[in-house]
């Protein structure tokens, strides 16, 4: 038998085990796997400031036309760019109030800087469009036409007092765990 | 060097992240292997681009060209859709 051949033929000590081994090293591979973060963008919009949902809204399109899910969760003030509606009816006293007093829908946000009772935001928008840049309204279109989902945090409309049919049509419900979830397997979560 | 391609997106004037977004639904109605040309006057585009091919799994960057069109710059960018 020629020399360089011994090397390459494994003698019955070196297989014995070999197969527990391969399964062991197969879910070892599949655990890696299931723990491999997917390919997605979870983001909390806490802000209701025009500029900042603004950005929210840049990244999500963004990324959803990069090939990433996108999961939005609005909370606090970011609900009320989903608002299209105000109910002031069987409501609380405060909940009436902040009715009354918070933007109505996303064509109302103010400006995070500069706002100046809404000129601010007006001049805003009316820079945008000088630059040709689409609106934030455009811009949710836009979103939910690449398959992103908007998730309203179940919480803060309590809290705030708004119901399921003063917001835009065709979103998801959600809290905490629904947020976690999303984000704990995603590649990226950003807080806006 | 100009390079074949199936389909034309005219990006000029628009801006980030339009170009990107827009050539996105373009590739969405392309058949895999078929190639996109993409015209954008938005020079965030060439990073924009790149970003894209970085993370994504079912398009391919095959050129960028930057030309000078009396006076204006014209980012080019061919993309592959794959499989």
């Amino acid at each position: 038998m020629p020399v360089d051949n011994i090397a390459t033929t494994p003698g019955p000590a070196e297989t014995t085990g070999l197969g527990e081994r391969l399964d062991a090293l197969e879910s070892r591979i599949a655990e890696l796997e299931e723990a491999q973060p997917e390919d997605k963008v979870s983001m909390v919009v806490f802000s209701g400031d025009l500029d900042r949902v603004l950005a929210s809204f840049v990244i999500a399109t963004g990324a959803a036309a990069m090939g990433q899910k996108v999961d939005m969760f609005f909370t606090f003030w970011g609900l009320t760019a989903l608002k299209k509606d105000t109910q002031l009816s069987d409501k609380r006293l405060f909940q009436k109030m902040m009715g009354v007093m918070a933007p109505g829908s996303s064509k109302n946000l103010p400006a995070s800087r500069m706002n100046y009772f809404g000129i601010g935001a007006k001049m805003l928008r009316a820079m945008m469009k000088q630059e040709n840049v689409q609106s934030l309204e455009e811009m949710m279109q836009l979103a939910r036409d690449l398959g992103v989902t908007f998730i309203a945090c179940d919480m803060s409309q309590n809290v705030m007092g708004i119901r399921d049919e003063e917001l835009i049509d065709d979103i998801e419900h959600g809290g905490v765990g629904t947020f976690l979830g999303s984000a704990l397997t995603a590649k990226s979560s950003l807080f806006i | 060097m100009e390079m074949t391609f199936d389909k034309e997106l005219d990006a000029r004037g628009m801006n980030c992240p339009m170009p990107v977004v827009m050539a996105r639904k373009e590739i969405m109605a392309l058949e895999a292997g078929q190639i996109l040309k993409i015209t954008a006057t938005d020079r965030g585009s060439i990073k924009d681009f790149q970003g894209w091919a970085k993370v994504a799994k079912d398009m391919e960057l095959l050129d960028q060209q930057t030309v000078d069109e009396n006076g204006t710059h014209l980012y080019i960018h061919y993309v592959k859709k794959g499989a």
